[in-house]
């Protein structure tokens, strides 16, 4: 399984800016394994985040994000103490969710 | 023995246990997740295809568009790269890269109070033009940055 995603969510009053670091191998499926063979692709599909429930952003990734994927952006509102929680899903089904409080 | 009465028996404990999966909830979750990820965008090869699939037709040049990255990544495995848009209402972010086996690398739909501002890190074969493509009060735009690459992404 999948390790935790690293989050943080840093307001300055008036918006939120978001940075996740997933820990994910993002197999691209056109690797070549040492003997040869193809390595399946495995990386994650889609990725949803939400701030005190409400979805800010949805994203969809195919093989081509990076490895141990980078993602940030921001949303307007957003205070001190609110959380925002990740979620993502990959092509295998595995899926991880995780939650930060607002600094 | 009857061996049909066998065969019978044996397929319908296994539809069974197919409906079992179902009512668990195992089986239906899976699928509706593999729905909503854009499958014939993300396989598309070519720049038509792709933007088909995400339904842009012929999106228009615009100066509000920007895409930041490196002009030289040298490592094609982990290429920074941040599309941010000044145009209003932008609700749809993609970012394509032009020479990868799949052009469409990542999608972002953003709510209205998300900015329009992402960066993430893809993977790039080879040096390419890489475009972001916006949507923005629904119609579609787009915008290119070259970027080369010294070690390919792929190789692993």
């Amino acid at each position: 399984m999948a390790g935790p995603m690293r989050i943080r969510a840093a307001s300055n009053g008036t918006e939120t800016e978001v940075k996740i670091l997933m820990s994910h191998d993002m197999e691209t499926g056109q690797r070549k394994d040492a003997s040869g063979a193809l390595v399946p692709a495995h990386h994650i599909t889609e990725l949803t985040a939400t701030h005190n429930g409400r979805v800010v952003l949805a994203a969809q990734f195919g093989p081509a994000v990076s490895k141990n994927p980078y993602l940030q952006f921001k949303f307007a509102g957003g205070a001190k103490g609110d959380k925002v929680n990740v979620s993502w899903v990959d092509n295998k089904g595995d899926k991880r969710t995780d939650e930060v409080v607002v600094a | 023995m009857n061996t049909q009465r066998r065969k019978v028996l044996k397929s319908g404990s296994a539809a069974g246990l197919f409906g079992l999966l179902v009512a668990a909830g195992l089986i239906t979750t899976q699928q509706a997740q593999a729905a909503g990820w854009d499958k014939p965008a993300f396989e598309a090869k070519a720049m038509d295809e792709a933007l088909k699939a995400l339904g842009a037709g012929k999106p228009a040049d615009s100066k509000d568009i920007q895409i930041s990255g490196p002009d030289i990544a040298e490592n094609g495995a982990v290429v920074p790269v941040g599309v941010k848009s000044a145009l209003a209402d932008t609700e749809f972010i993609a970012i394509l890269i032009e020479k990868n086996p799949s052009m469409l690398a990542a999608s972002f739909t953003l709510p209205a109070g998300t900015m329009a501002d992402v960066s993430t890190r893809v993977k790039m074969g080879q040096t390419s033009n890489v475009f972001a493509l916006v949507k923005a009060g629904g119609s579609f735009y787009m915008v290119s940055k070259e970027i080369k690459v010294t070690l390919g992404g792929c190789g692993g």
